[in-house]
């Protein structure tokens, strides 16, 4: 027997919208779930104290400071070289051997696990160069970690400025370095910014990678030097060793509001660039 | 003045470029330096093909991990690729715009979301359901599969979307001037011409599964043994990793290195052949 098209495009079309329909009802319940078990324990001792008894009780302060840490650096590290290199890509050539190997390179480097890059920045940072467990390993390898997506979305954002403010600029006699100082980087400046911080929601949301090179000291970190904990990794010991439910919902539902802020944010700065485009 | 910094500018953006090539040599160098002594020393095979790991026997197989990556990955794709491909089908020809609106930024959220989170979550939610419908002990290659199919979606539906979206619009409107109906045209003229798009979504959603470790670390159980069945618990090469760096030492570490190097490999294959084919269109 022959079924009908139109009869095939209905099926179809129901499968299609609960296949969609589906992952977001378990996405909301995953999220929901979290929060509405995290929230009540989340308040300002929470905050600020430090952690009590392994993390039984007390809070989650030097875990936060160390989140912080960690990400600044990789930021500070990261940023300089992902904008320069998606600048060289998008602006200085047009596809030779070199890009090539860049971008596979680039495209290597995102596809490479976290917990590969926690043995490396083990191997090279806490070992090689004797940084030890540190905020600084852990923000140098995070730093090693995000330099691909600051390279795609600074690239995409630089390739979204139209080609006419790089032919006005020419036309009155600038050079390559003031078009793209001064009529390129302006125009994208937005698109840059939105990867820099979803990158920052990458190092916040990362465990593997941290947990082997910044260490898991429960103290304040006092120096770039010392060991420290993050956010992430703080959870995961409260959470698979059992140590304090309330306190592993409350450090994971903390986790989720950072990135949902964190994304917030991000999709600010494009959604403004796209209305100015307009 | 101005022809100096003309020629700076340009050496130093050339110079940062080549930031992305430095890193990569110098992480696959540190980690093949420092794992081969180890495979050299155990032989290739009895590495890669043997089935006992007893870092204290000096026994180093990994097979048993390898087994456990493949299955636990395959259980991830066999879960998050159709649902994603229907999600970005979904996303490019059916949703209205204000639940695309809600869609996107939900999927972005869930690409946000800590790893570890996931684990939790499955650790309270999957492998208890696990264990009271399905049997065994609830942490399993199932529970692991579950929460990676998930944790996959947003790669395999945000890369096949863009595919589907790239096409010229005269594909689709072809189609349905031809006397076509809209499921029709879907199947076969939109997904056969983002084919090799969505063919690198599972790739790279694949790569993204079998490098998982916080995330499944909590709900595999972590056994090293052959599984015999879905409900079983097994170890990934990953969680190995994960697991026992905390304590490593001597040809132990070296042992997790070089299960590191094993890892890079199978990566790096499933990247290379991704761009290959996204390349060749």
């Amino acid at each position: 027997m022959r079924i009908n098209p139109r009869t095939t495009g209905k099926i179809a079309k129901v499968l299609i919208w609960a296949a969609a329909l589906s992952v977001l009802v378990v996405l909301v319940a995953i999220i929901l779930y979290i929060l509405f078990k995290g929230m009540p324990f989340i308040n300002w001792r929470f905050l600020t104290d430090i952690p009590r008894s392994m993390g039984r009780s007390g809070g989650i302060a030097p875990a936060i400071a160390g989140t912080a840490m960690v990400s600044l650096v990789a930021i500070v590290i990261a940023v300089p070289f992902g904008i320069g290199t998606a600048f060289y890509l998008a602006e200085y050539t047009r596809g030779n051997a070199v890009t090539r190997i860049i971008r596979f390179s680039a495209e290597s480097l995102a596809a490479i696990p976290s917990i590969v890059y926690g043995l490396f920045g083990f191997l090279f940072f806490v070992i090689y160069l004797d940084l030890g467990w540190s905020v600084l390993s852990g923000g140098l390898t995070l730093a090693f970690m995000i330099l691909p997506t600051v390279i795609r979305t600074s690239e995409e954002a630089i390739l979204t400025v139209p080609n006419t403010y790089r032919e006005v600029s020419f036309s009155l006699g600038g050079t390559k370095w003031q078009t793209i100082r001064k009529a390129v980087f302006p125009s994208a400046i937005q698109g840059i910014a939105n990867g820099v911080i979803l990158s920052l929601g990458r190092c916040v949301a990362e465990t593997a990678a941290v947990i082997l090179t910044a260490g898991s000291a429960l103290r304040m970190a006092s120096s770039l030097f010392s060991p420290t904990r993050t956010m992430a990794v703080h959870f995961y010991y409260l959470a698979r060793e059992g140590i304090s439910m309330d306190n592993a919902y409350a450090t994971a539902a903390l986790l989720i509001l950072l990135i949902f802020l964190i994304n917030v944010v991000a999709n600010a700065f494009v959604n403004r660039t796209m209305a100015k485009g307009r | 003045m101005k022809k100096f910094k003309e020629k700076l500018s340009g050496r130093v953006f050339f110079a940062l470029a080549l930031s992305s090539i430095s890193a990569l040599a110098l992480i696959t160098v540190f980690i093949i330096v420092n794992g081969v002594p180890l495979i050299a020393e155990v032989g290739v095979g009895n590495f890669i093909f043997g089935m006992s790991w007893a870092p204290s026997r000096g026994e180093f197989g990994i097979f048993p991990m390898i087994v456990g990556s493949v299955a636990v990955t395959l259980g991830a794709a066999a879960i998050g690729v159709p649902v994603g491909i229907c999600c970005s089908i979904f996303l490019a020809e059916f949703a209205p715009a204000p639940l695309r609106n809600l869609f996107r930024p939900a999927i972005q959220l869930l690409a946000g979301i800590p790893s570890v989170v996931y684990g939790f979550w499955g650790l309270l939610f999957l492998v208890p359901f696990i264990r009271n419908y399905l049997g065994g002990p609830g942490l399993s290659l199932l529970a692991g599969a579950v929460i990676l199919g998930i944790m996959i979606l947003p790669t395999v539906i945000s890369i096949s979307e863009v595919s589907i979206l790239a096409l010229p619009r005269q594909y689709k409107e072809g189609a349905l001037a031809l006397g076509m109906t809209h499921w029709q045209t879907i199947r076969s003229v939109i997904l056969p011409s983002a084919r090799s798009g969505i063919v690198a979504a599972v790739i790279l959603g694949i790569g993204r599964a079998i490098g998982e470790t916080m995330a499944v670390i909590m709900v595999l159980g972590n056994a090293v043994a052959m599984p015999a069945s879905i409900l079983d618990p097994v170890r990934t090469l990953t969680t190995n990793i994960g697991i026992e760096m905390g304590y490593a030492s001597g040809p132990h570490q070296q042992a997790l290195f070089a299960t590191g190097i094993v890892l890079f490999v199978i990566i790096m294959i499933l990247n290379a052949s991704a761009q290959y084919i996204t390349r060749k269109r």
